[in-house]
């Protein structure tokens, strides 16, 4: 299947052009099962590709399918080419096969809704983006998908504009993610300046045999990592994340937790022999900055009331494990969680989702409580994907977390704490999560009247077409971290480390080796002191939420995530401006009135510009005046007489 | 005292004389014969242009055996730099011609005239890309420019046409004054105006004395000229006005054509006649770039009406191309130059078309809601009209340099030259204005795709010809940036020119 791989996005590619001809005749579901069977047909392709892949030899698994000579003249060479790798591969597996799970679901979400068919149009486009992007063989194509998926998570966001919350999130999202791009132009450009190609190969060979100067590559490592940063929402990018959960929860689900944000992820595991050819302190940079997101998201999860902000802040700091195990050499690890969190995240968002379908749009979990007695299937794959994310053994979490906390300590204690920590908050947060929402007393019927539902208001299980895909995901949750299994004594040796292994010949350059270290040898203490760290994080959540023993503390500090959010915004508009010179002013304008939605000072400071185009002739030709004396200033007196 | 009249190679010429012709003919048989079938006229303009296009691709291939020269006693240069902006200007000029059809069918002014004016306009563009000698190159720019402010002022019932013509004529000749003042300040110090002669000057005496003041003060005042006509900041005051006010199908032209026969003009003057000046006058192009990337899309973004966002999205985009005659002035001169002035000319042909199109669904818009090309006016246009918004969607995601589009090619031409020249500190620049022009480019695309219609808004009718035109500018737009080779290539031989 390895020739036919460009089947892998054409299928998607099929599914939008279908759409955009035929969406409104299809209609619902029509619409809905055709996007649902791209994906799916995407899927069937990747599982066969990687079938391929897997019987063939380590050093021969990766394939280059040549599309077209994209732009084939003299100094610039660049094709549109995919690359079939075991990195692209495991990337494309869990896009198309969650994408399809989530597809699924959201049909059933999506129910009624007038722009059904536009939905899954916009979704087919992400799905293909996404594809393209993992599957680029050069950063042209990547950057090309880079951009698709940023463009489809906007429309996305905003996809029920009529919110003005949603529109100004989506604003948002596309401002912040703007500037990771600039990283990623800056870092091709200088990459193609220095090694006269942008393709993966050429670039990652130039890194890994030492021809590229250790400054270059740590440029252009560093300018990747800001591109990455934006994308994956990592301090202090990570400001449009939580705002995102403003779209339909299918699209939390699929970009804003499984998919798109991991690619700043990918894109640094496979430039991994990049980072290993910076100096030192890059890799140092991008540790340091995982770990404090991790550590600072998980903070404000635990005073959040609304049952999506939770697990938005949750996927911030999950991102942040995955950047700290990048920054310590952990690529396998980075990719194993990103696999993991996949499962587990796509699970509770789409059981999020659930909830909010059954309890009529409402998103308060202190509006909850006890739904698992009308949810029984939502509430029973929620709690896999929490015991999953909280790090207790053997779901799927426990073990790539595991993996990640030992290449850290490996690297520097400091971070290792910060991650334990984290490990802690984690559990709790999430404990504290699942029992406002499944457990406790019942308490949407205080509410009743609100919705609508006049005397009787009673939350319902959804429809089977949103609960298989919560089934097949709880699955995963549990068994997922088969993929990797560490090497203790118990487990039988062929099961241990297959991701690893199947990753071996992309992650090779980059990948610390840590076996020898003290770290290492200790991994069985370790392993325990995480499962203690996960279980105290638990008890006392109960023992706060459930059993009501502790006073519970949500500080508002933490509810408005350290007031992060309106800091920038203050600064932005108030002493930054005044500190800016007069050339910084159009920052203020931009970002401020996207960041935040200022629209009186975007007004006020847009007047004040315009004030300079005040249609008056007199006036311009005066500002043709200034340039001309300021011209012959230039040339005659600094050129001629200097 | 006998006068030789210098020998007139009228071959080379036929692409030029077609087009006068053209306009000529145009006046006359209209003025003589009733009214024509509908469409004919933009049909006939169309056919001028394409004959003309012929001629220059057979010119084209003639230089190609023979070589580079000059004609009219070196008046024009005779070299595929010229040929090459002069076939996209020819391009972009029959697509107007098809875009003004729909605008004025049915007005008072649906006659030949508009046509010969545009056909004119166009001649004295093409003569400006060709010349070789700044008195000719000023007769181009006049040409262009007196038909460009009848043309800007031509729809006489908006007041709006009115004031942008007046304010175009105004500014221009303004503009005009010191374009012909560098003109004689340039004669003063080298005592030549053609190019050749002055080439030839610099090798040989005034380059004893670079810092001549006179030359100086020349090529600062041309420059002032130039800048104008590409609208660079701070010589853009104008465009906003004048590129709202006019006709979109005007404004198509002169973002185009106008914008394309002026760079090219700068090449001619800074890169081909003044190399010998290039550390003078590079610094300042790097500051009308600088200047122009930042503050054309800073305002393009808080802007409410789509041609006003355009016009300052132009004014960017003049800041991109200055990016590319940055790059160009590092070596220019020199045996090996480099290829900045290939990025540029391309980028020059490239944007031609994207604009046409982009002002040709502007058009379609302003005339199903009484010329309201507001922001609001827009909205909703992808449940009206899917086609036209596609086709917008084209042209807004090439103006932002998306891969896969020809706006992609063009900016990485220019932005790959700087960086090539190691002027890192433009091309971030660049690459910063792109992420904010981005910005742009997207509130309109938001306006067309996800806000609804306003109640009671009538879906505009879209006229055959200007919808053919669009179409032809997306699929352009489109095609080159899946294949852009043959036109890389292709650009590849403009450098060798005739002085």
């Amino acid at each position: 299947m390895l020739d036919v791989v460009w089947l892998i996005p054409a299928f998607p590619l099929v599914g939008f052009v279908l759409l955009l001809l035929l969406g409104r005749r299809l209609g619902e579901p029509g619409a809905g099962v055709v996007a649902a069977m791209a994906v799916l047909g995407a899927f069937v392709v990747t599982v066969g590709s990687f079938f391929d892949l897997l019987s063939m030899d380590e050093h021969h698994r990766s394939h280059v399918v040549t599309l077209f000579e994209w732009v084939p003249v003299s100094s610039l060479q660049v094709d549109m080419a995919l690359l079939a790798d075991p990195l692209s591969i495991t990337m494309a597996l869990f896009v198309t096969g969650i994408g399809f799970l989530i597809h699924l679901f959201a049909i059933g979400y999506m129910h009624g809704d007038p722009k059904f068919p536009k939905f899954f149009l916009y979704l087919n486009l992400f799905v293909l983006s996404m594809l393209m992007l993992v599957l680029g063989e050069n950063l042209l194509v990547t950057f090309l998908g880079w951009e698709g998926v940023g463009a489809c998570s906007y429309f996305l966001i905003s996809f029920w504009h009529t919110r003005d919350s949603a529109a100004t999130a989506g604003k948002k999202a596309f401002v912040t993610n703007r500037i990771g791009d600039w990283g990623v132009m800056l870092a091709m450009f200088l990459g193609f300046q220095a090694v006269g190609s942008v393709s993966y190969s050429a670039l990652n060979g130039a890194a890994e045999s030492g021809s590229l100067a250790s400054s270059t590559a740590t440029g252009i490592a560093l300018l990747l990592f800001v591109g990455a940063m934006g994308k994956s929402a990592q301090f202090p990018l990570y400001l449009w994340l939580p705002d995102a959960m403003e779209g339909p929860t299918p699209v939390s689900a699929l970009i804003h937790a499984a998919t798109m944000v991991t690619a700043g992820v990918f894109l640094m595991t496979r430039m991994n022999p990049m980072l290993a050819a910076a100096a030192d302190w890059a890799p140092q940079i991008v540790a340091w900055v995982g770990a404090v997101t991790a550590l600072f998201a998980a903070t404000i999860a635990v005073a959040q009331t609304d049952i999506k902000k939770v697990l938005a802040y949750s996927t911030v700091s999950q991102l942040g494990y995955m950047f700290l195990a990048v920054g310590s050499g952990a690529f396998v690890a980075a990719i194993f969680h990103m696999v993991t969190h996949a499962f587990f995240k796509a699970l509770m968002f789409l059981g999020s989702g659930s909830v909010i379908h059954g309890m009529h749009h409402e998103q308060d979990m202190r509006r909850m409580g006890a739904l698992r007695k009308v949810m029984p299937i939502t509430a029973g794959t929620f709690i896999i994907g929490w015991l999953a994310i909280a790090g207790v053994p053997p779901f799927a979490g426990f073990w790539s977390k595991d993996e990640i906390l030992l290449f850290t300590l490996a690297r520097s204690p400091v971070l290792y704490v910060i991650g334990l920590v984290t490990a802690v908050l984690t559990a709790y947060y999430m404990t504290r999560q699942v029992i406002m929402v499944f457990f406790g007393e019942a308490r949407w019927n205080d509410h009743a009247e609100e919705h609508g539902a006049h005397g009787e208001f009673k939350p319902h299980e959804s429809p089977a077409i949103m609960l298989f895909p919560l089934v097949v995901l709880s699955v995963l949750s549990v068994l997922g971290g088969i993929i990797q299994l560490p090497s203790f004594g118990i487990i039988p040796k062929d099961l241990r480390h297959r991701l690893e292994d199947w990753l071996h010949p992309v992650v090779a350059p980059g990948e610390a080796v840590i076996s020898g270290t003290s770290a290492y040898d200790a991994k069985a203490w370790l392993a325990l002191l995480a499962i203690a760290c996960a279980l105290f994080g638990i008890v006392v959540a109960v023992l706060v939420y459930s059993r009501k023993r502790l006073k519970a503390i949500e500080p508002a500090l933490l509810a408005d995530g350290w007031r992060y959010d309106a800091v920038v915004s203050a600064f932005m508009g108030g002493p930054g401006r005044r500190a800016f010179d007069a050339i910084a002013w159009f920052d203020a304008n931009v970002v401020d009135g996207a960041v935040n939605g200022v629209a009186g000072l975007v007004r006020s400071t847009s007047g004040a510009v315009r004030r300079v185009q005040t249609g008056n002739m007199r006036n311009y030709a005066g500002i043709v005046g200034i340039g001309v004396v300021l011209m012959l200033l230039w040339f005659v007196v600094v050129r001629g007489v200097w | 005292m006998l006068f030789l009249g210098p020998e007139v190679d009228w071959f080379a010429l036929s692409p030029y004389l077609t087009m006068v012709g053209g306009a000529l003919m145009l006046m006359v048989v209209g003025a003589l014969t009733s009214r024509w079938p509908r469409g004919l006229t933009a049909w006939t303009t169309v056919a001028v242009t394409a004959a003309s296009a012929v001629l220059a691709l057979l010119a084209w291939n003639d230089i190609g055996d023979s070589g580079p020269t000059t004609l009219v006693g070196g008046a024009m240069a005779h070299d595929r730099f010229a040929l090459f902006v002069a076939l996209g200007m020819l391009g972009a000029t029959a697509l107007v011609a098809l875009i003004t059809d729909g605008e004025l069918r049915g007005g008072e002014n649906d006659g030949p005239e508009i046509y010969a004016l545009l056909l004119t306009a166009a001649t004295g563009a093409m003569v400006m890309a060709a010349a070789n000698e700044l008195i000719v190159m000023f007769l181009g720019l006049e040409t262009l420019s007196l038909a460009l402010y009848v043309l800007a002022a031509s729809d006489r019932r908006r007041s709006g046409s009115q004031e942008s013509g007046m304010k175009y004529f105004v500014l221009g000749g303004f503009a005009s004054a010191f374009f012909l003042y560098g003109i004689a300040l340039l004669y003063g110090g080298t005592r030549s105006t053609s190019i050749s002669e002055i080439v030839e000057r610099f090798q040989t005496t005034v380059a004893a004395d670079r810092n001549d003041a006179l030359v100086l003060a020349g090529v600062a005042l041309l420059l002032v000229g130039l800048a104008f006509k590409v609208s660079a900041v701070p010589f853009h005051v104008w465009s906003p006005d004048v590129y709202q006010g006019a006709p979109s199908n005007v404004t198509a032209f002169m973002a185009s054509v106008g914008k394309a026969a002026a760079f090219a003009a700068m090449l001619r003057v800074l890169v081909v006649a003044l190399p010998f000046h290039r550390d003078d006058w590079r610094p300042a192009i790097w500051v009308l770039a600088v200047a122009s990337l930042v503050i054309g899309s800073v305002l393009a973004v808080v802007q409410t009406d789509v041609k006003r966002m355009l016009a300052y999205s132009s004014v960017s985009h003049a800041g991109f191309i200055l990016v590319g005659i940055e790059a160009a002035g590092h070596r220019a001169g020199e045996a090996d130059a480099g290829s900045g002035v290939q990025a540029v000319l391309v980028y020059l042909v490239l944007y031609g078309v994207l604009v046409v199109g982009s002002f040709g669904v502007a058009t379609v818009v302003a005339r199903g809601n009484d010329g309201d090309t507001s922001l609001s006016a827009f909205a909703g246009l992808a449940t009206r009209r899917p086609t036209l918004a596609v086709a917008m969607t084209v042209f807004l995601l090439a103006q932002a340099g998306v891969p896969l589009t020809s706006g992609f090619v063009a900016k990485w031409g220019v932005i790959q030259e700087a960086v090539a020249e190691r002027s890192y500190a433009i091309a971030i620049i660049a690459m910063l204005a792109a992420v904010i022009g981005a910005f742009l480019y997207l509130r309109i695309m938001v306006s067309v795709w996800l806000q609804p219609s306003p109640d009671g808004a009538t879906t505009e009718r879209v006229p055959a010809l200007t919808g053919f035109a669009i179409g032809i500018a997306a699929l352009v737009t489109v095609a080159i940036g899946v294949w852009p080779d043959w036109l890389l290539s292709v650009s590849e031989s403009v450098s060798a020119y005739a002085r």
